[in-house]
């Protein structure tokens, strides 16, 4: 392969037809209240992990979401498990638990 | 002499106002430009919050009208002459009407789809509107894609020509964010495998039992909400749908791939509510809707005594506050006349 | 696809071109790119047509390449435009038509803004008659050079000795149409059939016989920019839109791609050899290239001239496998050859893409 000292961009968009549903529709069985977010952010607000580096839990539903695994990946582990986003929530979506089941379908995966 | 008002307009708004004045021993004509009275209503499936049956609000309404009000379908105005204290009609059938009070209950029309280009309505196959697949609903017929398959992901494009200032029209169009959502959950009810998208700037759940309607579908029905407003489609070379949104919530462009496009169109002002009300010299407000004599106290009279207004000619309305509306427009032509 | 609600639209994005007495101003780089695209357009217009073209020796760039590069000021912009339109009035011509879309792009723009400020217009002339002496009067009509093309279409097809069509098979070309970014995105109605669907190449095609290719990334930018290109670091940059269009145009088998704009056709052109090389990809059948054509040509190609004087040899990617669907004879052996019969070397064969 020849070198012209530059690189083909990787595309950033998020292509929903080719991602991996499978960690959602795990998580649709063993965490249902995820489906109800409707991403007010007062979980990141609140969030003890997210004061301090780069976190935000409402973005774990929205990757989740979307099918976008390896971002979804790096994300979950930021969390400490605290549980004042399920104190905030007004959905009351678990987020405990969402956290933990989106591990175990992750772990699965691999 | 007997006191006759003329309503305009034989929708949800004129027919319930026909009916109120009759109530109150008022003679009432209404003019209706279709075969039937029921405007926009005749065409609609299913109402929101419950899903109930459209024909069940429409046949209230007929048979409240009964016998007690001169209906005259097939009818259009051509020309209005104010008087001093009455009004007269010329109609398009060559016939003329003397009348003490006018109630302008024209309605609206729905968007043109067509106008936003990049959507491809009339253009691709599988895009659609609110009003067609309410349509394909009411006629029973199997809904599928125009290449005859069972759609697997179907998506509601919220906003289209609604909150946008390029389509000339900023207002919200107010009822397409609930019917986004109750035709997403029919779908699902119809298609339980089937992925639903609603692409949404806001989700305006404005009035009672909608919040928890939006709630069901997401908990009930696993209806997906997706915020961005959809920037462009393309068809793929099976016809399916392609289209580009800014998923906000990630902060990234994000492409998918529908069987079936829904656009929920929004409220525009008829054209021949403008005609009226330029005869009758009525103000017209920015968005082209028609101005009451005042927003919060006098909302179904007019700068014009004599005339009234009642439902979406002053901008979108549900069929509640419609029906509401027309009552109050009622009454208050009911107060007029008694003064005259 | 509902042929129908395409119909419509182009019916709603209609613009007047001027019929006869051009005066026409050149693209900084399409004689490097396309050698022989503008010179067909005259001989076309002139030869063929009868129609009173001129060009002037003075004029220069519209300064588009350092505007989209932000080195060239607007009201710089406006001044070097101010010109070429003072170099059109003292000729006695006012229909102005560019070879350029991006200066196609600037033109429309400047005349855009005069018209809504109408105080700009008047600042303008007085940079310009403070730098030069000169003065001017507006263009009666600005037409893109493929305007003027799409408006005698017809008078090409009746002249012309081949079709948009397969010899062998009778069927009709697919062709892949690519409009300029600057030939309509900024003002809709200033291109035939408007931004979303327009129909300048389309009505090209259609009426020369050949059948359009409506694919998912048909509106993408093919990737030119001119920042993302100018750069080498940013290169990358560009291929990717160039590829994007590709894949997505590839499932199609598109016969050929059409283009009406300086940069598009380079980019499709040399970038599929790019990446060709780099990722050891081809975008047409068996290994081969999609070939690119600029508007003028194919108009050439139709009128049967020589491919080797519309400049077909310095594509980057082979044109031949197109000429032979299209029954048109060529020379192998004149490929290299230059005007005056002297060789003009050869290049390397690419790894990758079958090369003639």
């Amino acid at each position: 392969m020849k070198e012209f000292g530059y690189t083909v961009h990787k595309e950033r968009l998020i292509d929903y037809d080719r991602n991996d549903k499978r960690v959602l529709n795990h998580l649709k069985k063993h965490e249902p209240s995820v489906l109800t977010c409707i991403a007010c952010g007062s979980c990141t607000a609140t969030c003890s992990a997210g004061q301090l580096v780069d976190f935000n839990i409402r973005l774990v539903q929205t990757l989740l979401r979307r099918g976008e695994i390896e971002p979804l990946k790096k994300e979950v582990r930021k969390c400490m498990l605290c549980g004042k986003c399920i104190l905030i929530c007004p959905r009351g979506v678990n987020m405990r638990n969402l956290i933990l089941a989106i591990q175990t379908a992750i772990d699965k995966l691999q | 002499m007997t006191r006759t008002t003329v309503i305009i307009g034989g929708g949800v708004a004129g027919m319930t106002a026909a009916s109120r004045l009759a109530d109150l021993g008022e003679q009432v004509i209404l003019l209706e430009r279709e075969e039937q009275v029921g405007g926009h209503l005749r065409n609609w499936d299913r109402l929101f919050p419950n899903r109930r049956p459209g024909y069940e609000v429409l046949n209230y309404l007929t048979e409240e009208l009964g016998s007690k009000v001169d209906i005259r379908c097939l009818q259009t105005v051509t020309t209005i002459f104010s008087g001093e204290r009455d009004f007269q009609l010329q109609l398009a059938s060559g016939k003329s009407l003397r009348c003490d009070a006018l109630l302008l209950a024209t309605g609206f029309d729905l968007f043109d789809a067509r106008r936003k280009e990049e959507y491809g309505y009339a253009i691709y196959d599988n895009v659609i509107t609110s009003a067609e697949l309410e349509e394909l609903f009411r006629s029973g017929a199997p809904i599928t894609t125009r290449q005859g398959k069972v759609p697997k992901r179907v998506g509601f494009v919220h906003c289209v020509g609604s909150r946008d200032e390029k389509a000339g029209n900023l207002y919200c169009s107010k009822v397409c964010c609930v019917t986004g959502v109750k035709q997403a959950i029919e779908i699902k009810e119809l298609f339980p495998e089937a992925e639903v998208f609603g692409f949404y700037m806001d989700l305006r759940m404005f009035d009672r039992h909608f919040e928890e309607m939006y709630y069901e579908a997401q908990q009930k029905w696993d209806i997906n909400f997706l915020r961005g407003r959809v920037s462009e489609c393309a068809e793929n070379q099976d016809q399916s749908i392609v289209l580009k949104i800014e998923d906000t919530l990630t902060s990234r462009p994000l492409k998918m791939t529908v069987d079936l496009l829904v656009l929920l169109v929004g409220f525009v002002p008829s054209p021949e509510t403008l005609r009226l009300a330029a005869m009758l010299d009525l103000p017209v407000g920015e968005d082209r809707f028609l101005e009451p004599a005042d927003e919060h106290t006098k909302s179904t009279l007019t700068v014009k005594p004599g005339v009234f207004l009642a439902g979406a000619v002053k901008g979108p309305f549900s069929i509640s506050n419609a029906i509401a509306d027309a009552g109050t427009a009622a009454l208050q032509i009911h107060a007029y006349l008694k003064t005259l | 696809m509902i042929i129908e609600g395409k119909k419509r639209l182009w019916q709603e994005y209609q613009k007047e071109i001027a019929d006869d007495r051009y005066f026409y101003v050149r693209s900084c780089v399409r004689q490097n790119f396309f050698p022989a695209s503008e010179k067909v357009f005259l001989r076309i217009l002139k030869e063929e047509l009868g129609k009173d073209v001129y060009e002037n020796a003075a004029h220069t760039t519209c300064s588009g390449i350092g505007y989209h590069s932000d080195v060239v000021p607007f009201e710089t912009a406006m001044t070097v435009i101010a010109r070429q339109f003072s170099l059109m009035t003292e000729s006695g011509y006012e229909h102005f038509v560019t070879s350029c879309i991006t200066s196609f792009g600037l033109y429309s723009e400047v005349l855009e803004t005069w018209k809504h400020f109408p105080d700009v217009l008047q600042k303008v002339r007085g940079y310009l008659k403070e730098a030069t002496g000169r003065t001017f009067e507006l263009p009666k009509n600005v037409a893109h050079a493929s305007d003027v093309i799409f408006r005698f279409r017809n008078e090409i097809a009746s002249r012309g000795t081949h079709r948009l069509v397969n010899h062998l098979t009778g069927k009709p070309l697919r062709v892949v149409e690519h409009i300029g970014c600057h030939y309509s995105k900024m003002f809709p109605s200033k291109g035939v059939g408007g931004a979303e669907y327009p129909y300048v190449l389309v009505g090209m095609i259609e009426d020369w016989g050949g059948e359009v290719i409506d694919y998912p990334e048909r509106r993408h930018c093919c990737g030119f920019g001119f920042r993302q290109y100018i750069v080498r670091a940013n290169r990358g940059y560009s291929i990717a839109n160039s590829k994007k269009k590709f894949e997505s145009m590839k499932p199609y088998q598109p016969d050929f791609i059409l283009t009406n704009c300086p940069g598009c056709p380079m980019f499709f052109d040399r970038w599929q050899y790019a990446l060709s090389e780099m990722e050891g990809v081809t975008y047409g059948q068996n290994g081969e290239g999609i070939p690119v054509l600029t508007y003028e040509e194919l108009s050439g190609l139709i009128l049967g001239y020589d491919p080797w004087d519309l400049g077909l040899q310095v594509h980057q990617v082979p044109v031949e496998p197109l000429l032979d669907k299209l029954g048109i004879p060529y020379d192998p052996e004149t490929k290299f050859a230059g005007k005056d019969g002297q060789d003009l070397g050869r290049p390397d064969a690419p790894t990758h893409m079958k090369f003639f």
